[in-house]
């Protein structure tokens, strides 16, 4: 039972003790001092607190066999068969983790006439492809979906678990997690892969301008997301590996949802397409402001998007919103206009090709992420910008 | 009908720094709000309880100050609530999270429906939803967008897929997670404000559970562990441009020139 206990005798200036804590946890109450709810166990108190006044006390952990746990198994996300491109940037980063740690790399593919599109999946490098072909996973339903992944790491093993962050992989994936009593770290921007086989899961945290490196120390398999073009695509390579098909008995793929109609959305061009992107942050003083930086991104051949607090304001629609609870982008040239630079945003842009920044304030965190940093108000190089692009295509 | 809401205090602002000299997190005035998309649950449950009659009830966990949100519930038009809290589930992990969840909402008794939000605006994972239900064993569907009709033994919806709307009938019991353009939240009324001033807040703790293994709560049941927090690199092939606005442009038109996107 892993706890952290506090000596009262040791403790002398109780008003500094409290400061301790960022979440508010210690309490000083009559002359004694006690955690409470709050407490999120970052042990910051007893790393920084005066020597001997916190100690952290952890027992033996029962571990899992990390041996019997082998290979990386990467979620294939689709719709009908139409292999959504994050399987393919998993399958890259799972190649790069399986080849320090000598794993085989797996496929997990399940839907209905699917079994062509399998085929194709081997060329990527996959050693064992898993398909899963019944009209009962033609659409996605949670529980027949669940049991299938449940078979497969049951008769598999694999160590690490990858799911796309799409909308069924964020469905599907927790769920997973919750059954085998595991780790999930949601919409990680950096993995990585120990020699013990633990996987070094490294993401924003704490709703705050940190970052946060999480392991899944004690229990198999690990489960991670991560969001579109976070990833490189995998490159393509002779096809070494197998395709192989498996059943599951009916009765484990009964439903409580029918699925009445699916009704496929009007092809809007999203924001993960596009190639330039002008960005607009918390400087923008109003919505029709919204107009300037569409002339520009107009003029680029791009998209605008804009941070959180913006979509907040009703100053655009949400599905152009970067972030963590929005999209992430990697375009080639992204130009953000008036944004600060919280991190929730950074992680969803952080890995395009070209960042060029626009903000006042020269202590903006964005600029620890630009590429070229512009100290000085949008509202006067914007308008000038769009000017002389006008007079260059004269 | 019973529908259970759970609803999370978030930080008021997501401005977190690290002190880059002692590593210690930097939290300054730590004020509190309701997670901003728990309120488009809280008003889905009040829609439907003015449609066809139900009795709603919030959960949440965390902190006695957490308190708050529940009280902001019952002004909204929420009939019950309670609290988890407990040092013991200090620490505590989505997968503990939602386990522990999973045991207070069994103190409510028998339920057709639960709704969260889709997501926090503190870590931003969108777990808990399908974690709780997968404890409870019902099904869930995430990403709902619109109620599309409510029946006696079941529930259909729209889910709102990447390139897709899945229109699909749920039974009871299950859980649904909600966009936040489901609906349009209502304030807090003042008229409630007075009407449920005087309504308790019950507040579960470890000793109230069914489940009275300590191993399966707090940082003890959480597989994940955070090894290290660090503040975010930065760049270091950047360049920074100060200059005047004149200049400024000069040299970006040159920079776009060169990125050959003019």
């Amino acid at each position: 039972m892993a706890k952290i206990v506090i000596d009262q005798d040791k403790i002398t200036e109780p008003e500094t003790i409290l400061e301790l804590c960022p979440f508010g946890a210690l309490e000083w109450d009559n002359q004694y001092l006690s955690i409470n709810a709050a407490c999120k166990m970052c042990k910051l108190c007893v790393k920084k607190g005066p020597a001997g006044v916190f100690t952290f006390i952890e027992d033996e952990v029962v571990t899992v066999d990390k041996s019997q746990w082998q290979g990386i198994v990467v979620y294939v996300d689709h719709m009908e068969g139409n292999i959504h491109p994050v399987t393919l940037e998993l399958i890259g980063k799972a190649k790069e983790l399986a080849a320090k740690v000598s794993y085989p790399v797996y496929c997990l593919f399940m839907g209905h006439n699917i079994t062509g599109k399998a085929q194709e999946l081997l060329q990527y490098g996959i050693d064992e492809v898993f398909v899963y072909d019944d009209e009962e996973l033609k659409d996605f339903r949670i529980e027949p979906y669940a049991a299938v992944f449940e078979e497969f790491i049951n008769k598999v093993k694999p160590s690490i678990v990858l799911v796309g962050g799409t909308t069924v992989g964020r469905s599907l994936a927790p769920r997973m997690a919750a059954r085998f009593r595991t780790g999930l770290t949601a919409d990680c921007t950096v993995l990585d892969v120990d020699e013990n086989t633990d996987l070094a899961q490294i993401r924003p945290a704490f709703g705050g301008n940190i970052m946060a490196h999480i392991v899944t120390p004690n229990t198999r398999p690990q489960f991670a997301t991560v969001r579109y073009k976070v990833f490189s695509l995998a490159e393509k390579t002779s096809p070494t590996g197998k395709v192989t098909f498996c059943t599951i008995p009916k009765e484990k793929l009964v439903s409580q949802i029918r699925v009445l109609q699916v009704k496929p959305k009007e092809k809007v061009k999203s924001i993960e397409d596009a190639e330039v992107i002008v960005v607009a942050g918390g400087g923008i003083k109003s919505a029709k402001d919204m107009e300037m930086l569409q002339v520009l991104a107009d003029k680029l051949g791009g998209m605008v998007a804009t941070t959180r607090p913006l979509i907040e304001a009703g100053f655009a629609d949400p599905r152009l919103q970067i972030g963590l609870s929005g999209r992430t982008v990697k375009p080639k040239l992204i130009i953000t206009c008036g944004v600060s630079g919280a991190v929730q945003f950074v992680a969803g842009m952080d890995s395009s090709d070209n960042i060029i920044a626009i903000n006042t304030d020269e202590n903006a965190p964005i600029f620890n992420v630009a590429h070229y940093g512009i100290v000085g108000d949008l509202y006067k190089i914007v308008p000038d910008l769009i000017e002389r692009l006008a007079q260059g295509n004269e | 009908m019973n529908i259970i809401v759970c609803i999370k205090q978030v930080p008021g602002t997501s401005e977190v720094e690290v002190d880059q000299e002692t590593g210690v997190l930097k939290r300054e005035g730590i004020d509190s709000k309701m997670n901003p998309y728990d309120l488009y649950a809280i008003e889905t449950a009040i829609k439907m309880k003015e449609e066809k009659g139900a009795k709603i009830s919030v959960v949440s966990m965390g902190p006695p100050q957490a308190a708050e949100i529940i009280r902001e519930a019952y002004m909204m038009g929420v009939d019950e609530g309670a609290l988890i809290s407990d040092r013991v589930f200090g620490g505590a992990d989505v997968l503990a999270t939602s386990y522990t969840i999973s045991q207070g909402v069994q103190k409510f008794g028998q339920y057709d429906l639960i709704i969260c939000g889709k997501q926090t605006t503190d870590g931003d994972t969108a777990q808990v939803g399908p974690e709780l239900a997968e404890f409870l064993g019902i099904p869930h569907i995430t990403n709902v967008k619109k109620i599309v009709a409510v029946k006696e033994h079941s529930i259909i919806v729209d889910m709102d897929m990447p390139h897709a709307v899945q229109t699909v009938e749920v039974n009871y019991p299950c859980l649904i997670t909600v966009e936040k353009d489901i609906n349009q939240p209502r304030l807090p009324s003042f008229k409630r404000k007075l009407a449920t001033k005087n309504q308790t807040i019950p507040m579960y703790s470890f000793k109230d559970f069914s489940d009275q293994n300590e191993n399966n709560y707090g940082i003890n049941g959480s597989p994940t562990r955070v090894i290290r927090i660090f503040s975010p690199e930065a760049n270091n092939d950047r360049e920074m441009w100060k200059d005047t606005p004149d200049v400024l442009v000069d040299r970006l038109t040159n920079k776009l020139k060169e990125l050959k996107y003019v």
